[in-house]
């Protein structure tokens, strides 16, 4: 009684100042804010502790790390550096993302403006499984038929466009730097594809019917207002993909020969991945070993990092994105 | 699918490009789903042999690599533990987050900023979450190898990707309801509880069980984190455990058609649970969407 008589006195003004100070909102709000934090203290946390675990093995290393292509940290002179493995690392993702690019773009395209309302959908999620296939199970089914498989064309790559050195050398394997891209490439594929679809369906309408209109065939009006539009969204979500390819770890490991080398025949017996060595490299690695392992992993975080920061720049500058950008 | 002007037919070069173009995209189409066919069926082709009760009852424990037999019942469980684990590290954490980042963040400096770092450790590396696990928890704090060193690893890729989902099912509960709400006296808070997560909570409850599946395959983190065993090891704080992917990992490194063989069936396993996770959830979103009531 005495409550209702009161609010009824004093008027909306006393209501606002009273719904201010529930008990309960104070807290709360705390706890939603103290989450964000959380999320940004850890990212700060993974550079803090991967640099502090990387420090005394890079002062037991006996030589350059940025520049150093062996891998030794468990010698009692350890010599190791990030060079081969660094190299290997981007080799692999470039090739994965020149790979993979077109035919997403092409799967992009074949969703949101070719294949029939109905079945768009259901087809786009066909293409999202691909993602939810565990990089476990790419990394067996790559070796399993995968590496055999692509002896054939990596010979006939190798005896007809042998000129180009990409090709070129005189030893062609199947657990080939090639065949480690085609993998990172089936799996960033989906990522790619995935964004450029939003992009695309988000082109203006009235464009494309514009074009259409004025006689335009589907290709021309694709040409002309669609593809335009959706430049930088398909180059951020290359992009995206550049770094899912970099820090994929399991799959490659088991198809990568693990060497030690830099070079660019990627039909030969070589290649590596930082990632792929940590996984490879953990199980018999001592301590300086491992201080060794989370130095690459420390420059890993840091190349992704980088990638990642630059492509989200990009969505993030066009607002038309934003839905995109999930 | 041309438009007739009904002045100037198309030219034949320019119909022949645009069917040069069409041809181009539904192959891309057929390149794309191939891997997907083809995975699919050697894991089911192979793994289905030892898919049997003992593969799913019984450990590695005292099992060789080239006996037969033997299963991954200590795998399951591991994997089990390990990602329940994590999502109750992960659901919470990125719920509140989402909740600041939609009623609270009001599009200041920190929100801008904590939704720009989540969009950005989404591309945090899975190995590179094991890694920092490992320095932190295991050689600072120098903690065991566990279950649970590996769940924290987990929920670190789980985090953002709850955040986002979250986030865009809370945008989409109408304003209205909200400021019906607070015409009602009822407090932020609880608008929030009582009305807000409500009304969102099947859009929730799919974007965490797509963020599970994705992290339920997860190999890196756990070999850096959780190590390997063969045995049974039930509690997740304690000693190492398994996990369905490590297992498939370890058991592919051996080089015995045995040993391969129940790598597939784990691999069989493993592909189940993940894409039933999506399946359902996928279910769950169209059941729910408003294009199906129209």
């Amino acid at each position: 009684m005495a409550t209702s008589t009161r609010t009824r006195e004093s008027g909306p003004a006393q209501r606002r100042s009273a719904f201010r100070r529930s008990r309960g909102d104070g807290p709360f709000r705390f706890a939603s804010t103290g989450a964000g934090v959380v999320l940004l203290a850890i990212m700060a946390a993974i550079g803090v502790f991967l640099v502090v675990k990387a420090v005394p093995a890079l002062q037991a290393n006996t030589s350059h790390f940025l520049t150093e292509l062996t891998w030794q940290p468990n010698a009692t002179e350890p010599v190791f550096g990030i060079g081969a493995l660094a190299f290997g690392t981007v080799l692999s993702s470039l090739l994965a993302l020149v790979i993979a690019t077109p035919v997403a773009v092409g799967v992009a395209l074949f969703i949101s403006h070719y294949a029939p309302r109905r079945l768009a959908s259901v087809l786009g999620y066909v293409v999202d499984l691909l993602a939810a296939v565990p990089s476990v199970v790419y990394g067996l089914w790559g070796v399993a038929f995968l590496v055999p498989f692509m002896l054939g064309p990596s010979k006939f790559l190798n005896d007809y466009l042998g000129w180009i050195p990409l090709f070129g050398g005189d030893t062609v394997v199947g657990k080939s730097m090639l065949t480690a891209s085609l993998v990172l490439a089936i799996m960033i594929l989906p990522i790619i594809a995935a964004i450029s679809r939003e992009v695309f369906l988000q082109a203006p309408k009235m464009q494309e019917e514009a074009a259409l209109a004025l006689g335009a065939t589907r290709w021309e009006m694709i040409r002309m207002s669609v593809l335009p539009f959706g430049r930088p969204g398909v180059i951020s979500a290359a992009m995206l993909g550049l770094g899912r390819a970099m820090g994929e770890t399991i799959a490659v490991a088991l198809i990568f020969p693990a060497t030690f080398k830099i070079s660019f025949q990627i039909l030969g017996p070589y290649g590596n991945s930082i990632a792929a060595n940590i996984a490879n490299g953990f199980g018999e690695a001592t301590e300086v070993g491992r201080g060794a392992l989370i130095a690459s992993g420390l420059v890993l975080f840091l190349i992704t990092l980088l990638v990642n920061m630059a492509a989200r720049f990009i969505i993030a500058r066009r607002k038309e994105y934003a839905r995109a950008a999930a | 699918m041309t438009v007739q002007t009904g002045i100037q037919p198309i030219s034949a070069a320019r119909r022949a490009k645009d069917r040069l173009v069409q041809v181009l995209v539904y192959l891309a189409f057929a390149l794309a789903v191939i891997p997907l066919l083809s995975v699919l069926w050697l894991v089911v082709k192979n793994g289905i042999g030892r898919f049997d009760m003992e593969f799913l009852t019984h450990s590695m424990r005292n099992i060789g690599a080239r006996d037969a037999g033997g299963g991954a019942y200590h795998a399951i469980i591991g994997t089990l533990e390990q990602v329940l684990l994590a999502s109750l590290i992960a659901v919470p954490i990125g719920l509140l987050t989402a909740i600041y980042l939609v009623e609270y963040g009001e599009g200041g400096r920190l929100s801008r900023m904590i939704s720009f770092f989540v969009d950005v450790m989404t591309g945090v590396p899975s190995v590179v979450s094991g890694l920092f696990i490992l320095a932190f928890w295991i050689l600072v704090l120098g903690m065991p190898f566990s279950g649970f060193a590996g769940a924290l690893a987990l929920s670190i890729l789980m985090m953002p990707v709850v955040v986002r989902s979250a986030e865009e099912m809370l945008r989409l509960v109408p304003r209205e309801l909200r400021e019906a709400s607070y015409a009602l006296g009822v407090p932020k808070w609880r608008t929030i509880v009582k009305v807000v997560l409500p009304t969102a909570f099947t859009g929730i409850v799919t974007g965490v069980m797509l963020a599970v599946a994705r992290v339920a395959g997860e190999t890196a983190p756990l070999l850096l984190t959780v190590f390997i065993t063969d045995s049974i090891n039930n509690d997740p704080f304690n000693g190492p455990q398994m996990g369905l992917p490590l297992y498939v990992f370890d058991q592919a490194g051996r080089p015995t058609d045995t040993a391969i063989n129940r790598a597939w069936t784990g691999a069989l396993t493993l592909i189940l649970i993940v894409m039933l996770l999506n399946l359902v959830a996928r279910l769950i979103t169209w059941w729910r969407s408003p294009a199906r009531r129209r």
